[in-house]
Protein backbone atom coordinates (compact mmCIF):
# COMPACT_ATOMS: atom_id res chain seq x y z
CA UNK A 1 0.00 0.00 0.00
CA UNK A 2 2.96 2.53 1.33
CA UNK A 3 6.12 1.98 0.06
CA UNK A 4 8.92 3.91 0.34
CA UNK A 5 12.81 3.55 -1.01
CA UNK A 6 15.62 5.23 0.36
CA UNK A 7 13.97 8.55 1.46
CA UNK A 8 16.71 11.34 2.36
CA UNK A 9 14.91 14.36 3.98
CA UNK A 10 16.02 17.64 5.50
CA UNK A 11 15.75 20.44 8.22
CA UNK A 12 17.26 23.16 6.78
CA UNK A 13 21.00 21.90 6.29
CA UNK A 14 20.55 19.07 9.31
CA UNK A 15 19.77 15.81 7.33
CA UNK A 16 17.03 14.28 9.23
CA UNK A 17 16.35 11.32 7.17
CA UNK A 18 19.51 9.10 6.00
CA UNK A 19 17.55 6.84 3.41
CA UNK A 20 14.69 4.98 4.94
CA UNK A 21 12.83 2.43 3.20
CA UNK A 22 9.90 0.06 4.63
CA UNK A 23 6.71 -0.98 3.32
CA UNK A 24 3.42 -1.03 4.77
CA UNK A 25 0.83 -3.42 3.49
CA UNK A 26 -3.43 -3.12 3.67
CA UNK A 27 -5.01 -3.75 6.80
CA UNK A 28 -1.75 -3.85 8.97
CA UNK A 29 -1.28 -1.84 11.99
CA UNK A 30 3.22 -0.99 11.55
CA UNK A 31 5.05 1.09 14.32
CA UNK A 32 8.53 2.73 14.21
CA UNK A 33 10.35 2.37 17.60
CA UNK A 34 13.79 4.25 18.11
CA UNK A 35 15.13 7.38 20.54
CA UNK A 36 14.24 10.80 20.41
CA UNK A 37 15.73 12.70 17.53
CA UNK A 38 15.63 9.14 15.71
CA UNK A 39 13.45 10.76 12.72
CA UNK A 40 10.36 8.70 13.39
CA UNK A 41 8.13 12.20 13.40
CA UNK A 42 10.08 13.36 10.45
CA UNK A 43 9.17 10.24 8.71
CA UNK A 44 5.91 10.48 9.26
CA UNK A 45 5.82 14.21 8.28
CA UNK A 46 7.27 13.70 4.89
CA UNK A 47 4.79 10.70 4.01
CA UNK A 48 2.25 13.14 4.96
CA UNK A 49 3.26 15.97 2.88
CA UNK A 50 4.59 18.53 5.87
CA UNK A 51 8.43 18.08 4.53
CA UNK A 52 9.72 17.10 1.08
CA UNK A 53 11.68 14.56 0.45
CA UNK A 54 15.07 15.34 -0.89
CA UNK A 55 15.85 11.79 -3.14
CA UNK A 56 14.22 8.92 -2.90
CA UNK A 57 10.92 7.90 -3.56
CA UNK A 58 7.27 7.47 -1.38
CA UNK A 59 4.54 5.53 -3.17
CA UNK A 60 0.64 5.34 -2.28
CA UNK A 61 -1.00 2.24 -3.92
CA UNK A 62 1.41 2.78 -6.63
CA UNK A 63 1.43 6.33 -7.12
CA UNK A 64 4.25 8.53 -6.62
CA UNK A 65 3.27 11.32 -3.40
CA UNK A 66 6.79 12.19 -2.86
CA UNK A 67 5.96 15.65 -4.87
CA UNK A 68 2.47 16.18 -4.12
CA UNK A 69 1.37 18.64 -1.12
CA UNK A 70 0.03 18.27 2.89
CA UNK A 71 -3.83 18.52 1.36
CA UNK A 72 -3.28 16.59 -1.99
CA UNK A 73 -1.98 13.39 -0.58
CA UNK A 74 -5.38 13.84 2.60
CA UNK A 75 -7.36 13.19 -0.28
CA UNK A 76 -5.70 10.58 -1.75
CA UNK A 77 -6.36 8.95 1.65
CA UNK A 78 -3.31 9.20 4.45
CA UNK A 79 -4.09 11.15 7.36
CA UNK A 80 -1.47 12.26 9.78
CA UNK A 81 -2.91 12.65 14.12
CA UNK A 82 0.15 15.00 14.96
CA UNK A 83 2.13 15.04 17.82
CA UNK A 84 0.90 16.90 20.58
CA UNK A 85 -2.67 16.60 18.98
CA UNK A 86 -2.35 20.19 17.66
CA UNK A 87 -6.30 19.90 18.07
CA UNK A 88 -7.72 24.14 17.12
CA UNK A 89 -7.76 25.06 20.95
CA UNK A 90 -10.77 27.54 20.04
CA UNK A 91 -13.28 25.42 17.81
CA UNK A 92 -16.15 23.34 19.17
CA UNK A 93 -15.44 19.47 19.05
CA UNK A 94 -17.77 19.68 16.33
CA UNK A 95 -16.03 22.04 14.29
CA UNK A 96 -13.01 20.49 14.86
CA UNK A 97 -14.56 17.14 13.13
CA UNK A 98 -15.46 19.03 10.48
CA UNK A 99 -12.02 20.43 9.55
CA UNK A 100 -10.55 16.49 9.74
CA UNK A 101 -13.53 16.11 7.09
CA UNK A 102 -12.31 19.62 4.85
CA UNK A 103 -11.45 17.58 1.89
CA UNK A 104 -14.21 15.30 1.38
CA UNK A 105 -17.37 16.43 -0.64
CA UNK A 106 -19.57 13.59 0.06
CA UNK A 107 -22.28 15.49 2.12
CA UNK A 108 -24.33 12.68 2.09
CA UNK A 109 -22.24 10.41 3.68
CA UNK A 110 -20.82 12.42 6.24
CA UNK A 111 -23.35 11.80 9.06
CA UNK A 112 -22.37 8.19 9.42
CA UNK A 113 -18.58 9.28 9.75
CA UNK A 114 -19.51 11.81 12.66
CA UNK A 115 -21.44 8.89 13.76
CA UNK A 116 -18.82 6.25 13.66
CA UNK A 117 -16.58 8.61 15.93
CA UNK A 118 -18.79 9.49 18.32
CA UNK A 119 -19.16 5.47 18.52
CA UNK A 120 -16.16 5.32 18.92
CA UNK A 121 -15.53 7.71 21.46
CA UNK A 122 -18.99 8.66 23.24
CA UNK A 123 -16.47 11.38 25.10
CA UNK A 124 -16.77 13.37 22.05
CA UNK A 125 -20.39 13.27 21.47
CA UNK A 126 -20.88 14.68 24.76
CA UNK A 127 -18.40 17.53 24.49
CA UNK A 128 -19.59 18.28 20.90
CA UNK A 129 -20.40 22.11 21.51
CA UNK A 130 -17.12 22.41 23.99
CA UNK A 131 -13.83 24.13 22.50
CA UNK A 132 -11.39 21.45 22.14
CA UNK A 133 -8.75 23.91 24.20
CA UNK A 134 -10.96 23.07 27.32
CA UNK A 135 -10.99 18.86 26.69
CA UNK A 136 -8.55 17.14 29.26
CA UNK A 137 -5.55 15.54 27.24
CA UNK A 138 -6.98 12.58 26.97
CA UNK A 139 -9.95 13.84 25.55
CA UNK A 140 -8.47 16.14 22.93
CA UNK A 141 -6.17 12.84 21.86
CA UNK A 142 -9.38 11.05 21.23
CA UNK A 143 -10.46 14.33 19.20
CA UNK A 144 -7.47 14.44 17.59
CA UNK A 145 -7.87 10.74 16.51
CA UNK A 146 -11.51 11.24 15.75
CA UNK A 147 -10.63 14.17 13.56
CA UNK A 148 -7.77 12.48 11.37
CA UNK A 149 -10.53 9.55 10.82
CA UNK A 150 -12.75 12.25 9.44
CA UNK A 151 -11.19 12.29 6.04
CA UNK A 152 -11.80 8.42 5.64
CA UNK A 153 -8.50 7.68 5.31
CA UNK A 154 -6.85 4.20 3.79
CA UNK A 155 -3.79 5.37 5.49
CA UNK A 156 -4.12 6.24 9.26
CA UNK A 157 -1.07 7.49 10.58
CA UNK A 158 -0.78 8.15 15.03
CA UNK A 159 2.26 10.15 15.93
CA UNK A 160 2.57 9.18 20.11
CA UNK A 161 -1.01 8.80 20.64
CA UNK A 162 -0.31 7.97 24.07
CA UNK A 163 2.09 10.92 25.29
CA UNK A 164 1.09 12.78 28.58
CA UNK A 165 -1.92 10.30 28.95
CA UNK A 166 -3.00 8.29 32.38
CA UNK A 167 -2.07 4.81 32.29
CA UNK A 168 -5.31 3.86 32.20
CA UNK A 169 -5.86 6.00 29.27
CA UNK A 170 -3.42 4.49 27.62
CA UNK A 171 -4.79 1.32 27.59
CA UNK A 172 -8.47 2.64 26.29
CA UNK A 173 -6.53 4.61 23.48
CA UNK A 174 -4.57 1.20 22.08
CA UNK A 175 -7.69 -0.39 22.44
CA UNK A 176 -9.20 1.56 20.38
CA UNK A 177 -6.57 2.07 17.88
CA UNK A 178 -6.79 -2.15 17.14
CA UNK A 179 -10.79 -1.39 17.06
CA UNK A 180 -10.30 0.98 14.45
CA UNK A 181 -7.75 -1.40 12.10
CA UNK A 182 -10.20 -4.07 12.82
CA UNK A 183 -12.40 -2.25 11.10
CA UNK A 184 -10.14 -1.62 8.03
CA UNK A 185 -7.78 1.54 8.09
CA UNK A 186 -4.32 0.68 7.94
CA UNK A 187 -2.38 2.11 11.03
CA UNK A 188 1.09 3.47 11.21
CA UNK A 189 1.81 3.84 14.65
CA UNK A 190 4.62 5.81 16.76
CA UNK A 191 5.30 5.12 20.09
CA UNK A 192 7.06 5.77 23.29
CA UNK A 193 5.76 3.10 24.53
CA UNK A 194 7.55 0.77 23.08
CA UNK A 195 5.85 -2.54 24.58
CA UNK A 196 2.41 -1.39 24.07
CA UNK A 197 2.82 -0.35 20.49
CA UNK A 198 5.03 -3.97 19.91
CA UNK A 199 2.25 -5.54 21.46
CA UNK A 200 -0.91 -4.03 19.21
CA UNK A 201 1.33 -4.03 15.86
CA UNK A 202 2.06 -6.74 13.28
CA UNK A 203 5.30 -5.62 12.29
CA UNK A 204 8.07 -3.24 13.28
CA UNK A 205 10.83 -0.91 12.37
CA UNK A 206 13.68 0.24 14.65
CA UNK A 207 15.21 3.72 14.14
CA UNK A 208 17.87 5.17 14.77
CA UNK A 209 19.76 8.38 13.76
CA UNK A 210 17.95 8.59 10.64
CA UNK A 211 18.00 5.29 9.43
CA UNK A 212 16.08 1.69 9.96
CA UNK A 213 18.40 -0.79 11.98
CA UNK A 214 15.78 -3.30 12.60
CA UNK A 215 12.95 -4.88 10.78
CA UNK A 216 10.94 -7.50 11.81
CA UNK A 217 7.35 -9.18 12.94
CA UNK A 218 5.97 -7.08 16.52
CA UNK A 219 6.21 -10.54 18.16
CA UNK A 220 9.87 -11.23 17.55
CA UNK A 221 11.09 -7.69 18.68
CA UNK A 222 9.20 -8.20 21.62
CA UNK A 223 10.99 -11.41 22.79
CA UNK A 224 14.42 -9.97 20.96
CA UNK A 225 16.79 -9.30 24.09
CA UNK A 226 18.55 -5.97 21.52
CA UNK A 227 15.49 -4.62 21.85
CA UNK A 228 14.49 -5.28 25.84
CA UNK A 229 17.35 -3.57 26.46
CA UNK A 230 17.36 -0.83 24.15
CA UNK A 231 13.61 0.13 24.12
CA UNK A 232 11.59 -1.91 26.68
CA UNK A 233 13.46 -1.13 29.26
CA UNK A 234 14.84 -4.77 30.99
CA UNK B 1 -22.59 68.84 21.83
CA UNK B 2 -21.62 65.63 24.04
CA UNK B 3 -24.41 63.50 22.11
CA UNK B 4 -23.08 65.24 18.37
CA UNK B 5 -19.30 64.59 19.19
CA UNK B 6 -20.07 60.75 20.20
CA UNK B 7 -22.01 60.68 16.87
CA UNK B 8 -19.30 62.01 14.92
CA UNK B 9 -16.86 59.56 17.04
CA UNK B 10 -18.75 56.89 15.78
CA UNK B 11 -18.54 57.65 12.44
CA UNK B 12 -14.92 58.11 12.42
CA UNK B 13 -14.47 55.05 14.43
CA UNK B 14 -16.81 52.73 12.17
CA UNK B 15 -13.87 53.52 9.29
CA UNK B 16 -11.07 52.52 11.57
CA UNK B 17 -12.81 49.93 12.96
CA UNK B 18 -13.55 48.52 9.12
CA UNK B 19 -9.42 48.84 8.61
CA UNK B 20 -8.38 47.33 11.89
CA UNK B 21 -10.28 44.13 11.25
CA UNK B 22 -7.11 43.86 7.71
CA UNK B 23 -4.56 44.20 10.92
CA UNK B 24 -6.05 42.11 13.00
CA UNK B 25 -7.30 39.50 10.61
CA UNK B 26 -3.61 38.80 8.87
CA UNK B 27 -1.90 38.75 12.14
CA UNK B 28 -4.31 36.36 13.49
CA UNK B 29 -3.01 33.96 10.85
CA UNK B 30 0.61 35.17 9.90
CA UNK B 31 1.53 36.88 13.06
CA UNK B 32 2.59 39.52 10.53
CA UNK B 33 1.76 42.92 11.25
CA UNK B 34 0.70 44.46 7.48
CA UNK B 35 2.10 48.12 7.20
CA UNK B 36 1.10 48.56 3.98
CA UNK B 37 -3.08 48.20 4.99
CA UNK B 38 -3.27 52.13 5.04
CA UNK B 39 -2.12 52.69 1.92
CA UNK B 40 -4.44 50.03 1.02
CA UNK B 41 -6.69 52.14 2.35
CA UNK B 42 -6.08 54.91 0.47
CA UNK B 43 -5.98 53.42 -2.61
CA UNK B 44 -9.22 51.94 -2.55
CA UNK B 45 -10.59 55.63 -2.27
CA UNK B 46 -8.83 56.43 -5.05
CA UNK B 47 -9.86 53.97 -7.17
CA UNK B 48 -13.30 54.40 -6.02
CA UNK B 49 -13.06 58.43 -7.04
CA UNK B 50 -10.97 57.59 -10.29
CA UNK B 51 -13.79 55.34 -11.30
CA UNK B 52 -16.23 57.97 -10.77
CA UNK B 53 -14.37 61.06 -12.52
CA UNK B 54 -12.61 59.55 -15.11
CA UNK B 55 -14.69 56.67 -16.00
CA UNK B 56 -18.04 58.24 -15.01
CA UNK B 57 -19.20 55.58 -13.27
CA UNK B 58 -22.26 55.17 -11.45
CA UNK B 59 -21.75 55.55 -7.56
CA UNK B 60 -22.54 51.91 -6.52
CA UNK B 61 -21.15 50.32 -9.80
CA UNK B 62 -17.75 51.99 -8.95
CA UNK B 63 -17.71 51.62 -5.32
CA UNK B 64 -18.49 47.82 -5.97
CA UNK B 65 -16.01 48.00 -8.13
CA UNK B 66 -13.18 48.83 -6.16
CA UNK B 67 -13.63 46.50 -3.38
CA UNK B 68 -13.26 44.14 -5.91
CA UNK B 69 -9.90 45.45 -7.31
CA UNK B 70 -8.96 46.36 -3.86
CA UNK B 71 -9.26 42.93 -2.39
CA UNK B 72 -7.49 41.86 -5.71
CA UNK B 73 -4.48 44.64 -4.52
CA UNK B 74 -4.64 42.80 -0.90
CA UNK B 75 -3.92 39.46 -2.55
CA UNK B 76 -1.08 40.57 -5.04
CA UNK B 77 0.54 42.37 -1.43
CA UNK B 78 0.53 39.07 -0.20
CA UNK B 79 1.29 36.84 -3.32
CA UNK B 80 4.29 39.12 -4.29
CA UNK B 81 6.33 40.85 -1.47
CA UNK B 82 5.04 37.87 1.47
CA UNK B 83 4.65 34.51 0.26
CA UNK B 84 8.14 34.66 -1.06
CA UNK B 85 9.54 35.35 2.19
CA UNK B 86 7.47 32.80 3.54
CA UNK B 87 8.81 30.14 1.54
CA UNK B 88 12.41 30.98 2.48
CA UNK B 89 11.41 31.24 6.32
CA UNK B 90 12.30 34.40 6.38
CA UNK B 91 12.42 36.27 9.97
CA UNK B 92 8.37 38.13 10.10
CA UNK B 93 10.92 41.33 10.62
CA UNK B 94 11.94 41.03 6.82
CA UNK B 95 8.61 40.69 5.97
CA UNK B 96 7.27 43.75 8.19
CA UNK B 97 9.73 45.78 6.10
CA UNK B 98 8.52 44.24 2.65
CA UNK B 99 5.05 45.70 3.97
CA UNK B 100 6.60 49.20 4.29
CA UNK B 101 8.13 49.28 1.30
CA UNK B 102 4.95 48.70 -0.17
CA UNK B 103 3.38 51.00 1.83
CA UNK B 104 5.79 53.71 0.08
CA UNK B 105 5.89 52.42 -3.57
CA UNK B 106 1.90 52.14 -3.28
CA UNK B 107 1.61 56.24 -2.09
CA UNK B 108 4.38 57.06 -4.59
CA UNK B 109 2.12 54.79 -7.53
CA UNK B 110 -0.96 57.01 -6.88
CA UNK B 111 1.21 60.35 -7.05
CA UNK B 112 2.26 59.50 -10.04
CA UNK B 113 -0.67 58.36 -11.38
CA UNK B 114 -2.75 60.67 -10.11
CA UNK B 115 -0.97 63.98 -8.66
CA UNK B 116 0.00 64.30 -5.23
CA UNK B 117 -2.40 66.95 -4.30
CA UNK B 118 -5.33 66.71 -2.54
CA UNK B 119 -8.64 65.89 -4.61
CA UNK B 120 -11.47 66.96 -3.74
CA UNK B 121 -14.42 63.87 -3.84
CA UNK B 122 -17.37 64.29 -5.51
CA UNK B 123 -20.20 64.78 -3.28
CA UNK B 124 -22.41 61.90 -4.67
CA UNK B 125 -25.92 62.02 -2.86
CA UNK B 126 -26.83 64.97 -1.08
CA UNK B 127 -29.22 62.85 2.01
CA UNK B 128 -28.97 66.00 4.13
CA UNK B 129 -29.44 66.06 7.60
CA UNK B 130 -31.83 64.99 10.50
CA UNK B 131 -31.91 68.19 13.10
CA UNK B 132 -33.21 67.36 16.69
CA UNK B 133 -33.33 70.04 19.15
CA UNK B 134 -29.58 71.69 18.25
CA UNK B 135 -27.83 68.29 17.59
CA UNK B 136 -27.34 67.63 13.62
CA UNK B 137 -27.30 64.06 12.47
CA UNK B 138 -26.52 63.86 8.62
CA UNK B 139 -27.62 60.81 6.73
CA UNK B 140 -24.82 59.78 5.49
CA UNK B 141 -23.14 59.22 9.24
CA UNK B 142 -26.16 57.11 9.31
CA UNK B 143 -25.22 55.00 5.98
CA UNK B 144 -21.69 54.82 7.12
CA UNK B 145 -22.01 53.31 10.79
CA UNK B 146 -25.20 51.45 9.12
CA UNK B 147 -23.01 50.13 6.74
CA UNK B 148 -19.92 49.23 8.94
CA UNK B 149 -22.79 47.13 11.12
CA UNK B 150 -23.85 45.14 7.92
CA UNK B 151 -20.26 44.70 6.88
CA UNK B 152 -19.52 43.29 10.29
CA UNK B 153 -22.22 40.82 10.87
CA UNK B 154 -21.65 39.44 7.53
CA UNK B 155 -18.17 38.66 8.17
CA UNK B 156 -18.92 37.22 11.72
CA UNK B 157 -21.24 35.30 9.61
CA UNK B 158 -18.20 34.65 6.98
CA UNK B 159 -15.94 33.46 9.61
CA UNK B 160 -18.33 31.55 12.13
CA UNK B 161 -20.48 29.82 9.73
CA UNK B 162 -19.04 28.95 6.39
CA UNK B 163 -16.60 26.54 5.59
CA UNK B 164 -14.16 29.06 4.24
CA UNK B 165 -14.10 31.01 7.51
CA UNK B 166 -14.08 27.78 9.49
CA UNK B 167 -10.74 26.98 7.77
CA UNK B 168 -9.59 30.44 7.79
CA UNK B 169 -9.78 29.88 12.14
CA UNK B 170 -8.48 26.74 11.68
CA UNK B 171 -5.22 28.26 10.05
CA UNK B 172 -4.96 30.89 12.26
CA UNK B 173 -5.04 28.44 15.43
CA UNK B 174 -2.92 25.79 13.89
CA UNK B 175 -1.69 26.70 10.31
CA UNK B 176 0.27 22.73 10.47
CA UNK B 177 -2.43 20.71 11.29
CA UNK B 178 -4.92 23.30 9.10
CA UNK B 179 -2.23 21.56 6.18
CA UNK B 180 -3.43 18.21 7.48
CA UNK B 181 -7.15 18.42 7.35
CA UNK B 182 -6.73 19.02 3.43
CA UNK B 183 -6.65 23.01 3.73
CA UNK B 184 -5.10 24.72 1.03
CA UNK B 185 -3.65 27.39 3.34
CA UNK B 186 -2.42 29.56 0.98
CA UNK B 187 -5.61 30.24 -0.37
CA UNK B 188 -6.87 30.85 3.08
CA UNK B 189 -4.18 33.31 3.13
CA UNK B 190 -5.20 34.97 -0.19
CA UNK B 191 -8.61 35.33 0.95
CA UNK B 192 -7.74 36.85 3.91
CA UNK B 193 -5.87 39.58 2.00
CA UNK B 194 -8.85 40.27 -0.08
CA UNK B 195 -11.14 40.24 2.68
CA UNK B 196 -9.13 42.89 4.66
CA UNK B 197 -8.09 44.82 1.82
CA UNK B 198 -11.47 45.13 1.03
CA UNK B 199 -13.13 46.13 4.26
CA UNK B 200 -10.33 49.01 4.07
CA UNK B 201 -11.42 49.82 0.77
CA UNK B 202 -14.94 50.47 2.24
CA UNK B 203 -13.51 52.51 5.35
CA UNK B 204 -11.54 54.68 2.37
CA UNK B 205 -14.60 55.36 0.05
CA UNK B 206 -16.60 55.91 3.22
CA UNK B 207 -14.48 58.48 4.68
CA UNK B 208 -13.08 60.14 1.57
CA UNK B 209 -16.72 61.01 0.71
CA UNK B 210 -17.25 62.45 4.92
CA UNK B 211 -14.44 64.84 4.20
CA UNK B 212 -15.11 65.21 0.92
CA UNK B 213 -11.30 65.30 -0.37
CA UNK B 214 -8.84 62.19 -0.64
CA UNK B 215 -4.90 62.32 -0.74
CA UNK B 216 -2.21 59.93 -1.48
CA UNK B 217 -1.07 60.18 2.22
CA UNK B 218 -4.30 59.88 3.91
CA UNK B 219 -3.56 56.25 4.72
CA UNK B 220 -0.79 57.36 6.44
CA UNK B 221 -2.41 58.46 10.26
CA UNK B 222 -5.64 56.36 9.62
CA UNK B 223 -3.55 53.62 8.96
CA UNK B 224 -1.78 53.93 12.32
CA UNK B 225 -4.77 54.37 14.32
CA UNK B 226 -6.48 51.51 12.58
CA UNK B 227 -3.42 50.01 13.83
CA UNK B 228 -3.69 51.05 17.56
CA UNK B 229 -7.16 50.24 17.49
CA UNK B 230 -6.05 46.09 16.63
CA UNK B 231 -3.99 46.42 19.21
CA UNK B 232 -6.33 48.41 22.01
CA UNK B 233 -8.46 45.52 21.35
CA UNK B 234 -6.53 42.75 21.50
CA UNK B 235 -4.58 41.66 17.80
CA UNK B 236 -5.90 38.77 16.62
CA UNK B 237 -9.39 38.75 18.29
CA UNK B 238 -11.84 39.99 15.65
CA UNK B 239 -14.39 41.92 17.66
CA UNK B 240 -11.25 43.43 19.71
CA UNK B 241 -11.05 45.61 16.71
CA UNK B 242 -14.11 46.43 16.17
CA UNK B 243 -14.04 47.76 19.81
CA UNK B 244 -10.66 49.49 19.78
CA UNK B 245 -11.76 51.03 16.40
CA UNK B 246 -14.95 53.06 17.79
CA UNK B 247 -12.99 53.29 21.24
CA UNK B 248 -10.44 55.29 19.35
CA UNK B 249 -12.65 57.32 17.05
CA UNK B 250 -15.04 58.18 19.71
CA UNK B 251 -12.23 59.51 22.39
CA UNK B 252 -10.06 61.12 19.99
CA UNK B 253 -13.29 63.01 18.58
CA UNK B 254 -14.15 64.09 22.25
CA UNK B 255 -10.12 64.95 22.89
CA UNK B 256 -10.73 67.77 19.85
CA UNK B 257 -13.88 68.37 21.18
CA UNK B 258 -13.32 69.15 24.20
CA UNK B 259 -9.29 69.75 24.74
CA UNK B 260 -8.53 70.84 21.69
CA UNK B 261 -7.91 70.12 17.75
CA UNK B 262 -4.25 69.78 18.04
CA UNK B 263 -4.17 66.78 20.68
CA UNK B 264 -7.00 64.63 18.45
CA UNK B 265 -3.82 62.27 17.26
CA UNK B 266 -1.93 62.44 20.26
CA UNK B 267 -5.02 61.17 22.74
CA UNK B 268 -5.23 58.21 20.12
CA UNK B 269 -2.18 56.96 21.14
CA UNK B 270 -1.82 57.84 25.07
CA UNK B 271 -4.96 55.31 25.43
CA UNK B 272 -2.92 52.68 23.51
CA UNK B 273 -0.20 53.55 25.40
CA UNK B 274 -1.63 53.40 28.74
CA UNK B 275 -4.35 50.41 28.27
CA UNK B 276 -1.27 48.26 27.02
CA UNK B 277 0.48 49.41 30.23
CA UNK B 278 -2.52 47.49 32.17
CA UNK B 279 -3.93 44.83 30.55
CA UNK B 280 -0.43 44.01 27.70
CA UNK B 281 -2.57 41.64 25.55
CA UNK B 282 -5.57 44.61 24.63
CA UNK B 283 -8.56 44.45 25.60
CA UNK B 284 -10.13 41.36 25.01
CA UNK B 285 -6.76 39.67 23.64
CA UNK B 286 -6.18 36.33 26.12
CA UNK B 287 -2.78 35.11 27.32
CA UNK B 288 -1.62 32.32 25.49
CA UNK B 289 -2.14 29.15 27.31
CA UNK B 290 -0.53 26.19 26.17
CA UNK B 291 -1.30 22.61 27.25
CA UNK B 292 1.07 19.67 27.62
Amino acid sequence: MLVLSNVHAFYGNIQALKGISLEIKEKEIVTLIGSNGAGKTTTLKTIAGLLRPKTGSIQFNGEEIGNKSAPEIVKLGISLSPEGRQVFPRMTVLENLEMGAFSRKDKAEMNGSFERIYALFPRLYERKHQAAGTLSGGEQQMLAIGRALMSKPKLLMLDEPSLGLAPLLVETIFQLIREINEQGTTILLIEQNARMALMIAHRCYVLETGKIVLADDAKHLLESDAVKKAYLGE
Amino acid sequence: MLLQQMINGFTLGSAYALTAIGYTMVFGILELVNFSHGAVYMFGAFICLILITTFKINFLMAFLLSLVITGILGMLVDKICLYPLRMKNAPKVTSLISTIGVSIFLQNLVMLLWGSETKNFPMVFNLGTLNIKGFKLSYFQLVIMGTCIVLMIGLTLIIQRTKLGKAMRATAQNMEAAKLMGIHVDQVISFTFFLGAALAAVAGIMIGMYYQTVDPMMGFMTGLKAFAAAVLGGIGVLPGAVIGGLLIGVLETLAAGYIHAGYRDAIAFAILIGVLLVRPVGLLGKPVQKKV
